[in-house]
Parts: structure tokens; sequence; C-alpha cells
């Protein structure tokens, strides 16, 4: 019913006249955005969840009872201590510490702190090459086009935990013992590059049908260069499609690093992370220390889940076809 | 047809020289081989001679011609790690592969497409809601997690199933296979459930949006004008359609489960490719290291071309016109 | 009228609850269909005539529901039977014809198993049976050597043809009733009269009641015999097909009026109605078409028009109310 988009001079109910000039923000509390998400409790949750542990990780240095960066402040008399609540716990430590005697609580703010950092990186590394690859392709097509799609094809048939253990892997050898903190760029970077592809393809997609649009050649016909029509006019168009994929790619970017980190091919295990700290603790989930994996491996999965619900409800929320 | 055949069977083939070129690179580039190869005290001399005899002073053309001929012969050099032709390496480390890949999506496919169906059915039934949120928790999971808490309730605390290893084999010609013992099949449970845990999360949710996208279709409408029951439509009209592009998403998940079976192997230490890929990485095992990268690419390309056909012999339109885009 | 009409709607009145409030998308609709007459409906996109056919049949998606009113098919009420007691009256009294044939017919199916199913469905046959009637339809919907093309998928025919199979699926069990909603909107020109003397022809011979949805003026002039005007959810005028387009009651049909070409070239320009149809969320107080008449006065602003008698139609404007001496000219 695209027709009745257009309306009528629409009446004017006397609500709508009073708040007439209505700011940015007024605006987006009575969209279909905020409406579809307060609806939701489940949305809801998922959003205050992901906004506590963002502020928890961002804040990891001045809330964390301990510093596990600090090794002069380790001991190993306080190795292995099983949670506070639990017979033999101490309650300075209150998640228990691990085989180092370093805290879970603190190590699990500070691992959240990095896993985000690097997630968060790499996504927007991956939209970066993503959506210019995409806009060129699409607005420029021909050879460029067919180039940029091929390659993305080659790397489609790989999985993209795949390509960030191959991107690793080559890194790792090439600065072998030389890395001195670089692990860190190498994950943003070997994830970001695995994720570029389904940015690639919506955009081009979306730029291919946004060209033929009339105002876009009507841009050109008064005289606008491409790259200005690019940016000007395609660019805001793709958005909302680029937001939602970065959404469900940012679950997606914290699940790969965990799992770099876990094989052991992430952050050395003398930095915090998530992964890491899983993989440590699996060692000694035979013996009974199962608080090592336990709570940063709830901590790993409450953060996805959220981040997942979020990409979900964006995607139903601004794409109502595809629910 | 035929001429469909031949241009995927072209474009397979490019697909497979670029990532041939790319595991040359890594071979050739990456790290010194000779390093790699030779103990501290070797002299300069003798690296020399080495160079020399493994052609590695010829043009670099020539390497990679060479490269690609050993590859197409199935050799691909020494791992620099165990000292042994990696060709052996992976012929002892498929078939555990094999098996849990094979297993895993076994119960993604046979799990995840009627769950798919049925919540795309019915939308808005309690047990969809169920199948729809355990599926993202299902997604929200990391497979190395699911692994662990398989094994702590299982093996830890349960002691009902093992927790690493294939349990024992038995060796028909050159294949091991632990299908045939009961040590070796109760092995395969939890690797399975964890590789395929996650697939079959993915299964579902593919199947119940296309299946949705499809019951809007005019033609599902149109069968409903003409009085077909909810059976026909459903299943008859529905289910075929939606099913077409489900294959093509499966077949590449396939290629997803062996890359995925690198996570399953190191949680469960199964004797396979993926834990030897992973050493290789953790220990710049560069032949190793391309060896299993074009392995891998071969198996996905395969895997590609067998669907296109697949595709092509389900769907009419495509049948007579080959494939589009 | 004596004679039990075909179809019989009566106040008709279609809701779909959305945050903002109740939709109504079609208000207070009530028509008759005697058999073997066309009724044409017509109307912007919008404007409830998808809707209404939709009810009809019995598949109208949630939210959307039916929320007043009856409809009556050969004095029987189905607007409120089950699912299951519904299901045969579809396709076997109630065919229904959809506007683009490239996307009614299964594309993974053989039109004539397609055929073959429908019959099977609704008529005690055996295959062999329905396959020969699949035949037979198919010939009669004029598509050459039906015996070699009942095998042949949707994809192998051109959109004209695949209309004509379309069509055939619709008669397959000689229903009382088609709805053919748009049916050559989406064709080319040249096919368009094809298809409509087709469904004209196989309907008189069957004496089969026919519910013309389309926005084309031209095809409604060739075919139906009545012909009702629908304006945002609400029918704005109904009337034999001859004294609606020559001497329409309603502004709105008149405007619509004027804006097809006629033949004889008399010179008149064609006329557009300024504005377009309001929004179902945006309905204007009084009567729905006030703000773009040019005829508006006091009364369309505030008080709703029913539908009123004049001539041999029913048109819902103050313009032909008999007290309404007040009215300018």
């Amino acid at each position: 019913m695209s027709t009745e988009e257009q309306g009528l001079p629409v009446l004017k109910t006397p609500s709508a006249a009073r708040a007439a000039p209505r700011g940015l923000v007024t605006r987006f509390f009575d969209s279909d955005l905020w409406y579809s998400f307060r609806s939701s409790r489940l949305v809801v949750l998922a959003g205050i969840v992901t906004l506590l542990m963002v502020g928890a990780a961002l804040l990891a240095p001045v809330i964390a009872p301990h510093d596990p960066y600090d090794l002069r402040a380790l001991n190993l008399m306080d190795s292995d201590l099983p949670p506070a609540w639990v017979k033999g716990g101490d309650p300075r430590f209150l998640l228990g510490t691990d085989d180092q005697g370093r805290d879970i609580l603190s190590t699990i703010l500070y691992g959240t702190r990095s896993s985000i950092a690097i997630s968060v990186l790499a996504v927007l590394l991956a939209i970066g090459i993503g959506v210019s690859l995409g806009l060129v392709a699409g607005y420029f097509g021909g050879i460029v086009d067919t180039i940029i799609m091929r390659i993305a094809d080659v790397k489609l048939t790989f999985p993209a935990i795949l390509v960030a253990l191959l991107i690793n892997g080559i890194a790792q050898t090439l600065f072998r013992g030389r890395l001195g903190g670089a692990e860190f760029w190498i994950l943003v970077l070997s994830i970001g590059l695995s994720f570029w592809v389904q940015y690639a393809r919506t955009v081009r997609g979306m730029t291919l049908v946004e060209k033929s649009k009339e105002y876009v050649q009507a841009a050109r016909l008064i005289g606008m260069s491409r790259t200005a029509i690019m940016f000007k006019h395609v660019l805001p168009n793709v958005l909302s499609p680029v937001l939602v994929i970065g959404t469900i790619n940012l679950a997606l970017a914290i699940i790969t690093e965990a799992t770099l980190s876990f094989l052991g091919v992430g952050l050395p295990p003398t930095e915090p992370s998530l992964g890491t700290m899983i993989q440590i603790g699996n060692k000694y989930l035979f013996s009974g220390s199962w608080w090592m994996v336990a709570f940063p491996g709830i901590t790993l999965a409450v953060l996805v889940l959220a981040v997942n619900l979020l990409g979900d409800w964006l995607r139903d929320a601004l794409n109502p076809k595809l629910r | 047809m035929l001429a469909f055949t031949i241009r995927r069977l072209f474009e397979a083939a490019i697909v497979m020289l670029t990532v041939a070129l790319l595991a040359f690179v890594l071979f050739r580039f990456v790290g010194d081989p000779i390093n790699q190869m030779v103990g501290q005290d070797t002299s300069i001399a003798e690296r020399e001679e080495l160079r020399e005899r493994l052609g590695l002073n010829d043009p670099v053309l020539v390497q990679f011609g060479r490269f690609i001929w050993n590859a197409a012969r199935y050799d691909f050099g020494i791992s620099y790690q165990v000292k042994r032709p990696v060709t052996s390496l992976i012929a002892e480390r498929f078939p555990a592969t094999f098996e849990l890949a094979i297993t895993a999506a076994l119960f993604a496919i046979l799990l995840g497409i009627p769950m798919g169906v049925y919540t795309g059915i019915h939308r808005d039934s309690w047990l969809s809601k169920l199948f729809l949120s355990v599926s993202l928790v299902g997604i929200s999971l990391p497979t190395f997690l699911i692994g662990i808490l398989l094994i702590y309730v299982f093996a830890v605390q349960l002691g009902v199933l093992p927790s690493f290893g294939r349990g024992e084999v038995v060796r028909i010609g050159g294949w091991t296979t632990g299908l045939l013992t009961a040590s070796g099949l109760k092995a395969l449970i939890l690797p399975a459930i964890t590789l395929g845990l996650f697939q079959m999360t993915l299964v579902t949710r593919l199947v119940r949006s296309q299946m949705l996208e499809v019951l809007r279709t005019d033609y599902i409408k149109f069968a409903r004008a003409r009085g077909l029951s909810d059976r026909a439509v459903n299943f008859g009209h529905a289910l075929k359609n939606t099913l077409i592009p489900v294959i093509t998403i499966i077949g590449l998940q396939l290629g997803a489960i062996i890359a995925f079976a690198i996570i399953t192997e190191t949680v469960f230490q199964w004797p396979g490719m993926g834990l030897m890929f992973i050493q290789a990485v953790q220990n710049a095992d560069i032949p190793v290291m391309s060896a299993y990268l074009l392995l891998v690419a071969f198996l996905f390309v395969l895997i590609n071309l067998i669907v296109d056909l697949l595709y092509v012999w389900i769907d009419p339109r495509v049948r007579i016109y080959g494939r589009e885009a | 009228m004596t004679e039990t009409p075909t179809l019989s709607v009566r106040n008709l009145r279609i809701e779909f609850p959305t945050r903002r409030g109740t939709l109504v998308a079609v208000d207070d609709v009530s028509f008759d269909i005697a058999p073997g007459e066309v009724l044409g409906i017509v109307g912007e996109s919008g404007a409830g005539k998808s809707l209404t056919g939709t009810a009809i049949i019995g598949l109208l998606e949630p939210p959307g529901r039916i929320a007043g009113g009856e409809i009556r098919l050969n004095g029987q009420r189905i607007d409120n039977l089950a699912r299951e007691a519904m299901r045969p009256i579809r396709g076997k009294r109630i065919g229904m014809v959809f506007q683009d044939p490239l996307t009614s017919l299964n594309p993974l199916y053989r039109i004539g198993d397609q055929i073959i199913e429908t019959i099977r469905t609704h008529l005690p046959m055996s295959e062999r049976e329905a396959r020969a009637r699949a035949i037979d339809l198919l010939t009669e919907v004029g598509i050459q050597g039906a015996e070699r093309r009942i095998d042949s998928y949707p994809h192998e025919f051109s959109g004209g043809m695949r209309q004509r199979v379309v069509l055939a699926l619709a008669l397959c069990a000689e229903p009382d009733l088609i709805i053919a909603d748009e049916p050559t909107t989406a064709l080319d020109v040249s096919i368009q009269a094809q298809i409509i003397q087709l469904l004209k022809r196989l309907c008189r011979e069957r004496g089969t009641a026919v519910m013309l949805i389309t926005h084309d003026m031209g095809v409604i002039a060739e075919t139906a015999n009545r012909v009702a005007v629908m304006y945002a959810g609400r029918i704005a005028e109904i009337g034999p097909v001859r004294e609606v387009i020559k001497s329409a009651h309603h502004p709105y049909t008149r405007g619509l009026m004027g804006s097809i070409p006629s033949l004889e070239g008399t010179g008149d320009r064609l006329t557009q109605i300024p504005g377009s149809m309001p929004r179902l969320t945006a309905i204007p107080k009084g009567c729905a078409f006030n703000p773009r008449c040019p005829h508006a006065f006091d009364r369309c602003r505030t008080e709703r028009p029913d539908l009123m008698p004049v001539d041999h139609s029913l048109a819902a404007c103050w313009l032909v109310a008999p007290q309404t001496a007040e009215a300018p000219q």
C-alpha cells in the first residue's frame, strides 16, 4: 500500500499540532523501532544486559577488585580457590581464583573488556572494507565488480573461523617471538578480514538497486560527481542492513575471538581473555575446579546471547519482511 | 546440462588454483623452509646444497608449477614438526574427521529440518517458541563451550561417556573406523553433538525463515484458494520450494562443519585433521598448514559442485536454462 | 429479485488491529451478485477491493479479520465457517484468479499435476479421469496441444498462457463464483483483451457469477454488468455499468471516468482528481472524499453519507440525497 504513504495533506490532529517542532529525541521515542524495542521484555532485558556488560568492561580498571595484569600482586598461595560462598572459599575472591591465583571476577572484567574491544574493532574493520568494496563494485560495475565479487566468492568458500585461523597462523609465523603485544591487532585483523564479504555483497546489491533509481540519475544529471553521489545518496540507504548484519556479526566476532584464544592462537595466556580463561579452566575441570570454566563461560554465553537477541530484534524491526 | 557442468568445473578449477597459489605463497615465503628443516649447527654450504636439491633456487613460477604438480599427485612434502610425509599424516587423520563430520551433519539435518518446518508452519505455538529459544541459545553458545559443558555433565559428573579420543577403532584397508565398536560409537556421541548442535540451530532457523517466505508467496495463496488441504499445501507445495535453497546452504555448511571440527577435535582430543591443523598452526608447521588448506578447499569445491548439480536435478527451471548468477 | 443471489455480502467490515489503534480497511460494504452476473469492483489500490475478495474466500491473513457483517453463498452463510468447513468451498464453489500469473503457479510442479491435484481434491475421480478432464480444460482455455503441454512446467509458458492455465485451475471444479483479482493487470495490453474475452465466455457458458476486481475502468466497461466503486474502504457508488460510466452520481466516480480516454475523441481533456486517497489512519470525518471533492459542502465534512438510491444506482453522496435542497451546484 505504498500510495497510502504519500497521503493527503494529512489533517493535523490537535495533539500532533501541539508537538509540532519535534526534536530528534522525541521522534526516536515515537518511532516504530523504539516501540518494537519496548514491546518485548526479552529485548529490553538483552539491551540492559549488553549495556551493563559493556559498562563493566569499560570500567574494569576501576571496579575490578584486583589487577590480574599485576604479576607482583599474584600469590600462588591463593591459587585454585573456590568461590567465596563455597567451603574453602576466600571472601577476597568472590568467584574464586585460577591456577595462578588470579581473581576470577577481575579477570572476567578485564577479559570481557578485551573481547568487546577486539570484536567491535574487527566488525568496524569488516564494515569498512566490505562497505567500500561493495559500493565500488556496485557503482562502477564492469571489471572492478567482477574482480571484487570473484574474490568474495572464493573467500565465501571458507568459513570465517578458518580464515581467521589462517591469517592468525601466518602472522604468528611471520613475527615469531617478536609479537610483543601485537596479538591484539592480529586478532582484530584476522577476524575483520574474515567477515567483510557479507557486507560487500549486501551493499553491492543495494547499490545496484539504488543506482537505477530516479533520484540518483537526477543527481548525475545536475552534474554531481560519482563519488559524491555514492557518499551522499547511496550510502545512507545501505546503512540499515549494515547495522543489522553488524550486530549479528558482533556476536559472531565475540565467539570467534573467544574460540581463537581457546585454541591457543589468540591472546597470550598472560593477557586476560574469556577464551583463554576457559582454556585454562578446561584443564582443571576433571579435578573439580568447575568455577574456572563456569564463570567465564556464563559471561561469554550471556554476552553473545544478549547481542544476538538485539541483532534479531533489529533485523525484524528494520526489515519486517524477514520476520 | 553438459555446458553447465563444464562451466561449473571450470569455475571450481579457478577457485582451486587461487587457493593453491595462496598455499604456495604460504609454503614458500612465510618463514624460511630451510631454517625450519635443519638444526642450528648445519653449515651454510649444507644449507645451500639442501636449498639447491629442494629446488628453492629455481624461478618462482617453476616452483609454483612443481608445487601444483606435486599437490595433484597428492604430495605435500615433509612436516617440519614430526619429520614425516604430510600425506601419510593426513591419511591417518582423515577417517576420524570424516566420520565425525558426517555424523554431526546427519544429526544437524535430521533434527534441524523437521524443527524448521514445524516452527515455520506453526508460527505461534508454544513448541515453536521453545524450539526457537533453544536455537537462539544454541547459536549463542560457542562450540567449545558446548563441548566442555557436555564433558562436564556426561564424563565428569555422570561418567557415562568418554571425554576424549576415538575409543577402539577397527582397521579396514587404509581406513580406520570407530563405527564398528561399542567404545568407538560411545566416543563419537559427545563430539558429534558438539559439532552438530550449532549447525542444527542454523538449519532450523534457515528452514523456518525460508518456509515463512514460501508460505507468503502467491502460489501458496493460490493453492489454498483452490481448496487444497493444509497437508497438501504445507508438505506438498511449500516444503519442496523451501528445500531448494536450503540444500545449497546445507552444502556450504558441510564445509563449515569440517572447519568447525578443528574446535571440536581440540576439545575432545579427537585424532583428526583439525587437531593436526591446530598443532601445525601453533608450531608454524607450514607444509601441514598448506596441505590442510588445499585439502579443505578441495572438499569445499567438491561439495559445492555436487550441490549445484543436485540443484539442477531438483529445480526444473534451472534444469532447462542453467543456473543464473 | 426473487432469485437467491450467488453471492450476497452484507455490511462487511474488515479490521486490522495495530498499535496505533484499529484500522478499518473495509467498512459497511454490501452487494449481491446474481448467477451468471459479472460485478466489477473498481477503486485505487488500498481502497479495500482485494481485501473484500480475500475475505469472501476466507483467506484473510491475520491480524486482519472480519469484524462484522455476513457473507452468503447461495444463501448459505460462509463467513463464520470453521477452517476445515471452508476448505471444500474454496476451489469447489468459489474459484479465484490472482493478478500475477507468473507467481500464481508453483514453479516446481508440472501444470498438469497442479490441475489434477485440484480436481481430485474436489471431485471423486481417478488419476486418469482427472487427467483427461485437465486436458479438456486446457483445450477449452485455448492451450494448443494440451495433451503435450500438460506435462510442461509453468516457466515454459508465456504470461498470457499461464493466466489461461490459472483460469483452467479456477474453473476445474465448476465453481458457482469466480473472484478475479486484477486478472489482467500484469499482462501485455494485447493479451489483456484475450483473457477478458475468455473469462467472459467461460463464465457465460457455465452461468458462473464473477466478481471482477480491477482498477481498470476499460476492463469493467468491456465485461461487467454492474459495477461497484470503492473509496477508502467503502462503496461510493454501485449500479449498472452503463449508468455508472455515462452518468455517474458520485463525484469520485465522475473523476474516475474523467481519467479514461474516450474513443469518440470529443476533445475533452482527461481530468485528474487532485490529491490522493487518505491513509486508513487518517480518514477524514464525514464523507471520506470531502477534501478532494469539488462539490463538498458543510454536511459532507461532518456527516457520513450512506448509500442512497438514485436512478438505478446507489450512491453514497449528499448531493443525491433528496432532502439536500441547499446543495450548491
